[in-house]
């Protein structure tokens, strides 16, 4: 099934056109109404009228989570506040949310995507979708939940955090549909396993994303499970989950085209790379009005297929990622740096002791440890002491990050030092 | 009147404590009295040593975490309902223990040490009452 069939299957000629079409309005718009682009494009004497369409896209400067940062919170909008209607925000690099805004058609487009990719996941009106991401700041439980209602599906708005009555409404609704991060998808699948319940679900699909997975994982659960689970796609800065995903054929995950100009670029030379290699990806947003981003750099690692699809979709198709060009890790969906880390223990005082992140996935859910170097300054001759310094550090970190996490205290020096860049993360968890 | 007790941190992990001891005897330290207060993942080893500040130097050079403090050093006799006593004398004062290990002084009579909240506190409160306090000196020829 293809929820928009127009837009979804045009030729690659019209794709081009209605591109360049929205690039130059867009370009238009972010010089006229957003003082950085301005800024930043005047530095390079560039005038909007320099962009004639998407063969003149290279021309144009990029955008990073750091412009984001350093506009926070609204400096980036490019409509009066009075035409925002929601706000959405991830954590920064450095503890400094990164805020988005959108519009009533920003809205409007976000639920349309939604509903295309749960479309393409095989869900329909007559499904009943339990929605288990978190809702909130977050973008995933809400954009999700506004695409399977604009599908017309019965959604069930779970959230994350009870799995136990997740799987009893599973079960008592009958649920055919389940949208949550890969891990927890895994998680659901072993207590379900657990408890002998795989056969009285009505599971059908499962449409997981905000997260990496292997395509191993995804065939593992929907052997175990016996349903579809699909790749959903999406970042807050762009819009949030539903800027790609994959469709029954899993070659790719599907771009919206007509609303997001995919690149590939190398993150080295920041030239785009031949059509088909792996290199970052870049976002233009094409019909954003609250915030539009020119060339924005995901620090996504993955390449790009412009042929036809089997399904019969035209629109280009993004590879599984295959990894972060930069030290962001996600940890149990949630985006974390190791600086956020690093600007935590900096509350404790002082210079920030030598640190070394941990993660792991226990059960299927990720789990953070971070252990702490004991330097003299800290020690104590008092366990209380010790402890209530493991508590101080674990909470500055949590009101950081919005995990839990584990702090371990070890002996001086005894942590990995590199000779180049310090080395901050030992990542246990196999996605293979 | 006060002892200098050596404090350091230890992972629980195989051979650490070993080589606290190890570096010791390096130093050619000999220790007088001994603790070990474990958690699940850390050890907070307490000694009496006859040099503590070259036992704290050692260690550092090894790399360990440790620390000097203030603890007291109270002898009594080996009889029933001495410590007792003694702890509630510290107890009427209001003053907390925050840890206590034993040390051997000699056959009529043992000792413990004691880390109190209000160290000056107590020794006073136990000098009042005519206890008698073991001496850094005495640790040190031990």
């Amino acid at each position: 099934m293809i929820w928009n069939e127009t837009k979804e299957c045009m030729s690659r000629d019209e794709i081009a056109n209605l591109q360049s079409a929205r690039l130059v309005k867009t370009v238009d718009r972010v010089y006229h109404n957003v003082e950085f682009y301005r800024k930043k494009m005047q530095r390079i004497g560039l005038e909007p009228g320099d962009i004639r369409g998407i063969e003149d896209i290279t021309r144009l400067p990029y955008t990073t989570k750091d412009d984001l940062r350093d506009n926070y919170p609204f400096g980036l909008f490019a409509v009066p506040r009075s035409q925002i209607v929601r706000v959405h925000a991830s954590s920064g690099t450095t503890g400094k949310a990164t805020v988005v805004g959108y519009t009533r058609k920003d809205l409007d487009i976000w639920s349309e995507c939604v509903a295309r990719a749960l479309t393409m996941a095989g869900v329909t009106r007559n499904d009943i979708i339990q929605v288990a991401y978190g809702y909130g700041l977050f973008t995933g439980g809400l954009g999700a939940h506004a695409g399977a209602e604009k599908l017309g599906a019965v959604v069930v708005p779970m959230s994350t955090g009870n799995t136990k009555k997740l799987i009893t409404m599973m079960k008592d609704f009958e649920a055919t549909a389940l949208a949550c991060t890969p891990s927890y998808l895994l998680h659901i699948a072993e207590t379900l396993e657990e408890a002998g319940d795989i056969p009285n679900i009505k599971l059908k699909t499962a449409i997981c994303g905000a997260e990496p997975w292997t395509e191993k994982m995804r065939t593992q659960v929907e052997e175990k499970l016996h349903i579809h689970a699909h790749d959903i796609y999406g970042l807050s800065e762009i819009m949030g989950p539903g800027v790609a995903c994959d469709c029954e054929y899993h070659k790719g995950l599907h771009v919206y085209e007509d609303h997001f100009l995919p690149e590939i670029i190398s993150s080295e030379t920041l030239e785009p790379v031949p059509v088909g290699e792996t290199g970052e990806l870049v976002f233009t947003t094409l019909t954003k009005e609250g915030l539009p981003l020119i060339r924005y750099r995901t620090k996504d690692l993955t390449s790009i297929d412009y042929g036809q699809c089997e399904c019969g979709r035209t629109i280009a198709r993004i590879s599984r990622f295959k990894g972060r060009s930069d030290d962001m890790l996600i940890i149990r969906g949630v985006n974390v740096f190791p600086s956020q880390i690093e600007a935590a223990l900096l509350e404790m005082g002082g210079t920030t002791p030598h640190y070394m992140m941990i993660v792991d996935r226990v059960n299927n859910l990720d789990t953070l440890e971070v252990q702490v170097e004991v330097e003299e300054r800290f020690f104590s001759d008092e366990i209380r002491q010790l402890e209530k310094l493991t508590g101080q550090i674990a909470h500055a970190i949590q009101q950081m990050i919005g995990l839990a996490v584990k702090v371990k205290l070890v002996e001086p020096k005894t942590l990995e030092r590199s000779m180049g860049k310090a080395v901050h993360v030992i990542d246990k968890r196999k996605y293979e | 009147m006060y002892i200098k007790q050596l404090s350091i941190f230890i992972e629980n992990r195989e051979g650490r404590l070993e080589e606290v001891l190890n570096a010791l005897t390096e130093a050619n330290i000999n220790i007088v009295s001994m603790s070990l207060a474990d958690t699940s993942e850390y050890g907070l080893l307490r000694l009496l040593v006859t040099d503590p500040e070259a036992g704290k130097k050692a260690l550092k050079e090894k790399g360990f975490s440790a620390m000097l403090t203030d603890v007291l050093g109270v002898k009594i006799s080996h009889r029933s309902g001495k410590l007792q006593e003694l702890l509630k004398i510290i107890c009427e004062a209001q003053v907390n223990i925050e840890y206590m290990y034993a040390l051997s002084t000699g056959k009529d009579d043992a000792s413990v040490v004691i880390k109190t909240s209000d160290l000056e506190k107590a020794a006073k409160l136990l000098q009042e009452r005519g206890v008698d306090i073991v001496t850094s000196q005495e640790v040190m020829a031990m």
